[in-house]
């Protein structure tokens, strides 16, 4: 049930105000643009009262008191001095007391001198020279409380002895680091550092901390915001839940969950892509350790005009890159990492070096071991850029180093042997792209797993048939596209998910299908449940009786490979029209002629 | 006239001799029921009260062990001959056991180790073989002659049914006795011939009561290296475990004592060599696709030939190890 507002009228400093009952002073004061000073106040949390700096008089009937505006709700014809002399002394002591004991803390400095408190009476024994000195408002205290739900942060001591601690002085397992206390720490004595940049990692590309709330990308669709669940803290500990509030259509729901959700189909096209291929094992080339390396699709997010720098390209301090380095087959055709060729570097390589040469003045050299531009219209974009002056060196580069010259800015050195020429050279840049491998998905082996498909020995889904068959697997009804497949561009993508789709069309409209007759089955009776079987069927098609005790073969599932045949100890399990006794009396046969 | 009953150890430890005698009590059913003219082990017969029985005088005989010598072999045929049915008792006869693990040798060799190098032989005894006629003052003396490959009976001579189990178990040979009895007593129609009495008709996973998961090796582990759990298949903590290609019948005896099966109840029903299907088996469950570490696996093995073939070496399809330029007679 909701209470009906009622609205009240007060008096503050003369003027007559209309506000909601129990609106503080403080609130209702500055609705009326009256100016209370104030040290702890926040918006976020319960008013707390502790720096009394937001003393102010009230008067009702013939009483006077002193009561702390931000804490104080408004009744009906309450007259209020925010500006009396008394007011004044109390404020003026109170600063005095914090200004002496807190000299250097700008917000403390900045309130005194708005008090006209210049030079403060006492000498305090806790003097702290510091200029992020703790002026215990408590609302690191507080938020952690009452926000966050966490309660990690406490005071300890009475009087001048008073602190924040954490429990035991040691690090809390019960924090989720969630820097809500810094967020309202208004000294900055409370500062959360980042492990992450202190580590090196470069997880992803690093565009300072994202909130927990946040559009993923601003192509994302549909462009919405979505909560990050390890960031959220209502997701934590139950507690904020803060966005809820401001959300006016009351968009927010924090009990959605992650669904599975079963939908029987017929046929499966796969096309789990790949995984760039991740140059932190190539420590030479310095990713994620020397600032203005980086791989492709960092440089490729930095292009794009929505981008975290609108689509110029600029080294990290913010400057124009003078040269760029462009380092083709970083982990591809390399017998350490992956032997065979990612196909698709060569061409956005070069692409790279036509925006940079499109944007910038740099100069840009491309470091490759063989130009593959075998696509249509490929090597006349290549030789465009051969005429748009950029520099080709043919060989591999073996390191990227920092240097600095005479104390200027330090720029980055490309260590490489130019084959073409025979000699060992050092290219100054001041930004390096590294053109990554294209690799399997990372979890290509679990997929392979669930859907009965096998892997080539580079990880890549393995196709029917290389040439004739590239879009089907060995398993019926499953299909693959893309780099799933293997590495490949947009228009071999393309071509190959249409022809997929079109198979697919093409098994519907049948309606029907026929399957091989050549299956495995378990014979009950010799059958004993020794489960030898059981993680063997490529096709998953066996599984356990629990009741029975044995196993079984699903027939439509069976392709009758063989495999289970062959391992089952108690020759429980045949091949129809391939059983024991049919092959040794073929062997029979043969050998009696 | 009592049904006449035969017993016989060719090249056998003695084992089955006792495990006949440990069905207790039922034993007196046996010396009830039956005329026993042969057996021994037990009592006072000489070969050539057998020599002059007629053929087809005893309904039934027990043959245990293997045929490693010329007298096995000589008795094995005789006892055919003077048998109706002719039974392989236990492993050694049904598919030659231990005694058939000499196969992966020759004679030779064999020789070689006991008569040369064994370290026990002292300095004045090493080469010394055997000779199968040797004159001495009294007159000369004949012992049977040591033969290259170790034979199960039914390579030797026509066998009617068979027995598995090294030994086999007391229960089994009571239930045999007990079906034979009923058969002569009651005239009923004798099983098919090659029948495998006293055992199951699946294998030892039937009667192990140990829970089975989905199997995936990593490493196989000697007994005496780990301590398996008793609630878990001993396959899956790494133990070779014969279990799953052995036949039933023995009750899971050796599994119930935290050890492994070790495969003398012989090949499943529907198997013809039991060694093969278990090196098949366990290769398809060891968790790993690399090439070296499979082999390193497999290397964990200990002595997987005396494993998988420790009952069946006789029997099983290569029957032996070294190929024998020439097989005696």
């Amino acid at each position: 049930m909701e209470r009906s507002i009622r609205m009240v009228t007060v008096n503050i400093d003369g003027k007559k105000i209309e506000v909601a009952e129990d609106t503080t002073i403080l609130k209702a004061a500055e609705a009326a643009g009256i100016w209370i000073p104030s040290m702890c106040y926040s918006d976020l949390l319960e008013p707390y009262g502790v720096c009394r700096l937001c003393s102010v008089e009230v008067i009702r009937g013939k009483r006077s008191r002193i009561v702390t505006a931000c804490n104080y709700p408004v009744r009906e014809g309450l007259t209020v001095n925010t500006n009396s002399d008394k007011v004044k002394w109390i404020r003026k002591i109170l600063m005095e007391l914090m200004y002496s004991r807190w000299p250097n803390v700008p917000v403390v400095k900045e309130m005194a001198e708005r008090l006209e408190v210049t030079k403060p009476r006492f000498v305090s024994l806790e003097r702290d020279e510091s200029e992020n000195a703790c002026i215990l408002c408590g609302n690191c205290v507080n938020i952690c409380r009452d926000v966050v739900k966490a309660s990690v942060l406490s005071f300890e001591g009475i009087g001048i002895e008073r602190k924040v601690v954490l429990p035991f002085n040691e690090q809390s397992e019960t924090c989720i680091s969630c820097g809500a206390c810094a967020y309202v720490c208004p000294t900055g004595h409370i500062k959360i550092k980042s492990l992450e940049t202190e580590r090196g990692a470069l997880q992803d590309f690093y565009l300072g901390p994202k909130s927990a709330i946040n559009i993923p990308t601003l192509q994302a669709v549909p462009r919405v915001p979505v909560i990050d669940k390890n960031s959220c803290i209502k997701m934590q500990t139950g507690g904020c839940g803060i966005c809820s509030e401001f959300c006016e259509p009351g968009a927010i729901n924090y009990e959605m969950k992650d669904e599975e959700v079963d939908i029987e189909v017929g046929q499966i096209l796969v096309t789990t892509g790949f995984n760039l291929f991740d140059p932190q094992q190539i420590p030479q080339y310095g990713y994620g350790r020397l600032d203005n390396v980086y791989n492709s699709l960092d440089f490729e997010f930095m292009l794009n005009s929505t981008g975290p720098t609108g689509g110029t390209i600029q080294c990290k301090d913010g400057s124009e890159p003078r040269a760029v380095g462009i380092i083709h087959c970083v982990g591809s055709r390399d017998e350490n990492y992956k032997k065979y060729c990612s196909r698709v570097c060569c061409m956005y390589a070069l692409k790279f070096a036509h925006l940079v040469k499109d944007r910038t003045k740099a100069e840009v050299y491309q470091f490759y071991i063989d130009m593959r531009a075998f696509g249509k219209g490929y090597e006349e974009f290549y030789k465009r850029l051969l005429d748009e002056g950029v520099n080709m060196i043919r060989g591999k580069v073996a390191e990227i180093t920092e240097e600095s010259y005479n104390g200027n800015k330090p720029h980055l050195l490309v260590k490489c042997e130019d084959t073409l020429i025979g000699k060992f050279r050092e290219i100054p840049v001041d930004m390096v792209i590294l053109c990554p491998a294209i690799e399997p998905a990372q979890d290509a082996a679990k997929i392979k797993k669930i859907l009965s498909i096998s892997q080539s020995p580079d990880k890549f889904f393995l196709e029917r048939h290389p040439k004739l068959d590239p879009i089907s697997t060995m398993t019926d009804g499953i299909f693959i596209a893309g780099c799933a497949q293997g590495p490949k561009d947009i228009p071999d993508s393309v071509a190959q998910a249409s022809a997929a789709a079109a198979r697919i069309l093409s098994l519907i409209s049948l309606g029907e299908v026929s399957v091989d007759p050549i299956k495995a089955n378990v014979i009950e009776e010799f059958c004993s449940g020794c489960r030898i079987c059981n993680n063997l069927c490529p096709y998953t098609a066996i599984s356990f009786l629990e009741d029975k005790k044995i196993s079984d073969i699903n027939e439509m599932l069976c392709k009758g490979c063989g495999t289970c045949v062959a391992a089952c100890p108690a020759s429980a399990i045949t091949g129809k029209g391939f059983t024991d006794e049919q092959i040794l009396a073929e062997l029979e046969g043969l050998l009696t002629v | 006239m009592k049904p006449k009953l035969a017993l016989y150890w060719a090249s056998s430890c003695g084992g089955c001799e006792i495990a006949v005698v440990d069905i207790e009590a039922k034993i007196l059913d046996v010396a009830d029921f039956f005329d026993i003219v042969f057996w021994p082990c037990i009592m006072d017969f000489k070969y050539k009260d057998v020599e002059a029985m007629p053929d087809g005088d005893i309904t039934l005989t027990l043959f245990n062990g293997a045929i490693r010598t010329s007298e096995n072999e000589y008795l094995a045929k005789l006892l055919r001959a003077k048998s109706k049915v002719m039974v392989a008792f236990g492993s050694c006869a049904y598919e030659g056991c231990i005694p058939a693990l000499a196969n992966f040798y020759d004679k030779k060799k064999i020789f070689e180790c006991n008569y040369i190098n064994s370290p026990s032989l002292q300095e004045s005894s090493k080469n010394v073989f055997p000779q199968t006629h040797t004159q001495m003052p009294e007159g000369e003396i004949e012992i049977p002659e040591f033969w290259n490959t170790v034979k199960s009976l039914d390579q030797v001579v026509d066998v009617d049914y068979y027995v598995p189990g090294c030994p086999p178990q007391s229960t089994q040979i009571i239930a045999v006795v007990e079906a034979v009895i009923d058969i002569l007593k009651n005239g009923k129609p004798l099983p098919p011939k090659g029948t495998i009495l006293g055992a199951g008709e699946k294998t030892i996973c039937e009667e192990c009561t140990r829970e089975r998961k989905e199997k995936k090796i990593k490493k196989f582990y000697r007994p005496q290296e780990i301590i398996p759990n008793p609630d878990e298949c001993l396959l899956d903590q790494g133990i070779v475990c014969m279990g799953p290609a052995t036949r039933s019948g023995c009750d899971a005896l050796c599994i119930k004592a935290n050890m492994g099966c070790r495969g003398c109840y012989g090949p499943p029903p529907n198997v013809l060599d039991q060694g093969a299907k278990m090196v098949s088996a366990l290769s398809s469950v060891i968790d790993s696709t690399d090439p070296k570490e499979v082999r390193d696996i497999i290397k964990t093995i200990a002595d997987p030939l005396g494993t998988f073939y420790r009952f069946s070496m006789a029997h099983s399809i290569f029957h032996r190890v070294q190929k024998m330029e020439e097989e005696e007679k």
